[in-house]
């Protein structure tokens, strides 16, 4: 047998196995596409009949051609605005404590132990932790008081369900921003500081605009993840029928996933459809959301390059 | 640019921070304030019609209606949290002892009954009605029966599958203690959901199904499922507005409650959304799928509230006449 036989066999050996293998990735990546398209045509063919603006401009009602999803939707939107204006910076600069300024010892590993079990912890806990830190604040009832201009306990608030979500979704936040600050490589940092920045300097303007792409695509998770969660806010005491939208953060309200699970457990077929619209739109303002963040990261992408 | 968007964003937190909580002044005639009420997914519906018709008498008042359950919607009640509880099945001596501890008084109101429908497959040819005592052998936590054979032995030799609410519902508490003379008392291979639809569902889907919930998720199921009637030792009843509101659908009818705190019907919103409710109610609950009562009982209701009379009577045993009217 001479060698360029050998080659031959063990090339079409070789090649099959790739081929085998990419087809496997195929499949795969098919089973996912395919579960999802089978449920998006359900919801669309169900729910798109019974969207209209007005949808949205109604609030619940016990006949569901005049049900709508006013108040969840405002609800929703209030409370993920208000999480994502208190995680954002929170994570980020807890990441950037943790990955640039604290020294890599015993306690950093055991911080960062914390924070991947406190993402893995069921979140109906957190729920029970809002319920008791937030909503009553450890008191047996939840008389408010003013402390500090504040009003405590916050009650079963826009502002308790904003607080919860947010220690939710922060470990979330935190590690992918972490994993963003380590993924810029150390050559920028060493250019910085030889050339007599200091750490904030070299952080503010080197590392974490190298690092927004990661960080982003991190609040782009986490904030879908509080967007689309409903046992922590109905363990913390989040209502179902709201006929008002927040006006302000000591309002009582509603969230979109809440509603959808209410219209879903009807007895009348025609909730379910109902459900299905509602569906549709907490679908559309999670799209809407990744949308303004994936142009957003992009424009810190071209800035990178630039 | 940079820091002007920082600030932005810093002032946009502190608006909404700052923002007045004031209550809007009361005007002559029209009511404000917020009344708050929380309980059982089961009166939900009724409530939340409630709700929705009292918001073109009064629009400014602001209704506000949770799903906690029958018993986490009591546990905020005894903390002070809610106005008015929603509950499935009538407030239990430890809760009463939790309220007397919290200086919480109520005024318990029935509002509808809601009839249990024990439901089986509609390819189930075999069975048609049921005795409490065969309802108890399948059901009881001690039962030993596997096989529909093992209940009746002309039923054929195949193993039933069961269907239950959550064991946090009041209709699971409701049923386990008529049929199995305890509250829980129930055996554990069941499927538990707390959506209602499921354990349609999981019923229609299972030529051996069997399971119970609310009349009302029969009504809109009936082409998927057959109904069972129900012999309490004077002959099979089958569930239907009519059995329901003249008490012959025994032991599996139940009235539907709302508790009203006492210090807060002292407030002119709570006052008027209760006698509202009380008003409607025979209309509405109609209208969600449960069973009104008589026109007579909401009037003697209404007099009940107007002069406050307090506490439970969950210890007598009686009909909704017997203890309401």
């Amino acid at each position: 047998m001479n060698r360029s036989q050998h080659f031959q066999d063990r090339f079409t050996q070789r090649h099959r196995k790739d081929r085998l293998f990419k087809s496997l990735t195929k499949v795969a990546m098919s089973i996912g596409f395919i579960a999802l398209a089978i449920l998006l045509t359900g919801i669309l063919i169900e729910g798109l009949p019974w969207l209209s603006w007005d949808f949205l401009d109604r609030y619940p009602s016990r006949t569901p051609s005049k049900a709508g999803f006013k108040a969840a939707f405002w609800g929703s939107l209030w409370v993920i605005g208000l999480t994502t204006l208190m995680t954002v910076p929170i994570g980020v600069a807890g990441a950037v404590y943790l990955e640039e300024y604290s020294a890599k010892g015993r306690f950093a590993k055991f911080i960062e132990l914390l924070i991947s079990n406190l993402a893995g912890v069921p979140s109906i806990l957190y729920g029970m932790l809002g319920l008791i830190a937030f909503v009553r604040m450890f008191q047996p009832t939840t008389d408010p008081t003013t402390f500090l201009g504040i009003q405590v306990p916050f009650g079963r608030s826009v502002l308790a369900g904003t607080c919860t979500l947010s220690l939710l979704v922060l470990p979330v936040l935190t590690i992918a921003s972490r994993e963003a600050l380590k993924a810029v490589p150390d050559s920028l940092r060493l250019a910085a500081f030889g050339l007599g920045a200091t750490r904030w300097q070299c952080v503010r303007h080197h590392v974490l605009p190298s690092a927004a792409p990661g960080i982003l695509t991190g609040v782009v998770l986490s904030i879908s993840r509080a967007l689309g969660e409903t046992a922590p806010l109905v363990m913390m005491g989040a209502l179902t029928y709201v006929a008002f939208t927040p006006s302000t953060v000591y309002d009582p309200f509603t969230a979109m996933p809440i509603q959808i699970f209410n219209w879903a457990s009807r007895p009348q077929p025609e909730f379910q459809s109902v459900a299905a619209a509602g569906i549709i739109v907490l679908l559309a303002v999670l799209l809407g959301m990744n949308a303004v963040v994936v142009l957003l990261r992009n424009r810190a992408e071209r800035s990178k390059a630039a | 640019m940079k820091n002007r968007r920082m600030s932005a964003l810093l002032l946009l937190a502190a608006a909404s921070w700052g923002c007045s909580t004031d209550e809007e002044a009361h005007t002559a005639g029209v009511l404000t304030g917020t009344v708050s009420i929380d309980g059982s997914s089961t009166v939900f519906p009724i409530t939340e019609a409630v709700a929705e018709e009292y918001r073109t008498d009064q629009p400014e008042v602001r209704i506000t209606v949770g799903v906690s359950g029958t018993g986490g919607g009591f546990k905020k009640f005894i903390a002070g949290e809610t106005d008015i509880s929603n509950a499935s099945r009538s407030i239990k001596t430890k809760e009463l002892a939790h309220c007397a501890a919290n200086g919480r008084e109520f005024i318990e109101l029935p509002v509808a009954y809601d009839g249990l429908a024990v439901v089986v497959n509609n390819a189930n040819d075999f069975a048609t009605e049921v005795t409490v005592e065969e309802l108890r052998r399948i059901w009881a936590a001690d039962s030993a029966a596997k096989k529909w054979s093992d209940i009746r032995p002309e039923w054929p030799d195949r193993e039933f599958k069961l269907f239950a609410p959550g064991q946090d519902s009041g209709t699971f508490d409701y049923f386990t203690d008529e049929v199995n003379g305890e509250s829980g008392n129930c055996r554990s291979d069941v499927t538990f959901s707390e959506d209602d639809n499921v354990l349609v569902r999981g019923v229609s889907g299972d030529k051996d199904g069997m399971g119970f919930f609310g009349l009302a998720y029969y009504v809109e199921n009936q082409s998927k499922l057959n109904c069972l009637a129900i012999d309490a030792g004077v002959g099979p009843i089958i569930p239907s507005m009519e059995t329901v509101e003249n008490g012959s659908y025994a032991p599996l009818s139940r009235p539907l409650f709302i508790y009203v705190s006492t210090d807060s019907a002292k407030r002119p919103e709570v006052e008027d959304f209760v006698t509202f409710y009380l008003t409607e109610a025979r209309t509405l609950a109609g209208e969600v799928g449960y069973v009104p009562f008589p026109e007579e009982i909401y009037n003697s209701l209404r007099k009940r509230f107007s002069s406050r009379v307090v506490g439970s009577e969950s210890s007598k045993h009686g009909t909704v006449e017997e203890l309401y009217l």
